[in-house]
């Protein structure tokens, strides 16, 4: 933490290519996915308790705000998991190149929502 | 005897636990897809096999220890009195903790 790092943090002024566009969502889906895991963990809990507890929760996420919840969920994890791989396949030197890791960024961007739509269909 | 800090332990634990989670999630929905439990003795009984409850419990353990790189580097590269950045470290190995405390609890007491 010594050593001085360059700073620019005028939001109007930062240019947002497609790969930073994956990086940062990248970022705020792990965040987004983070705050989850203990409403994860609770619905896992109540699930196993017994079939009472197990008929509630199944009826809770039949709301449609749980719905719409799962639904975020999805998109964040489709596109957590697909940047994810991007990562390891760059660090193994597979499509490190300008041109190909824009195209592998859209790939990610559009193929969360497209997850997040699959996603959705089952659900809605 | 101090360790180099290159950062390279949380960079590989960070892909190891990727690629489990992966793993795990294609499993995990897959068997949603093609046998999707429809009672809480399905559920229950699945998450119950041994097979499936220790690769869950592994599943968590990753996740968790995904979530404290994933996290602790946001925290570094944002959170920057420092002061302000060891509490907010602090707390979230709590509470990382305290959830890793509460999912080996569920699949002793109740998928034993």
């Amino acid at each position: 933490m010594e050593k001085r790092r360059p700073v620019f943090f005028n939001l109007l002024q930062i240019q947002l290519p497609v790969g930073a566009l994956t990086s940062i969502t990248h970022r705020i889906t792990g965040l987004l996915l983070a705050l989850g895991i203990p409403m994860s963990v609770y619905l896992l809990d109540q699930s196993l308790q017994g079939p009472q507890s197990y008929a509630q929760i199944t009826s809770l996420l039949d709301h449609w705000s749980m719905r719409g919840a799962a639904i975020l969920f999805a998109w964040a994890l489709a596109h957590h998991a697909l940047a994810g791989v991007r990562h390891l396949l760059s660090d193994i030197d597979i499509g490190t190149q300008l041109p190909a890791a824009r195209r592998s960024a859209w790939i990610v961007n559009l193929g969360g929502v497209a997850l997040a739509l699959v996603a959705a269909g089952a659900w809605l | 005897m101090r360790r180099t800090v290159t950062g390279l332990r949380a960079w590989l634990l960070q892909r190891a636990t990727a690629v489990y989670m992966l793993v795990f999630l294609i499993f995990f929905l897959l068997h949603f897809i093609l046998d999707r439990p429809r009672s809480y003795a399905a559920w229950h009984g699945w998450m119950s096999a041994p097979g499936v409850s220790i690769a869950a419990c592994v599943f968590f353990a990753a996740l968790l220890l995904h979530a404290w790189v994933g996290v602790r580097d946001v925290f570094m590269d944002y959170v920057r009195p420092a002061a302000l950045r060891v509490c907010a470290l602090a707390l979230l190995f709590l509470g990382l903790s305290a959830t890793a405390a509460w999912v080996l609890r569920i699949f002793l007491v109740r998928s034993g």
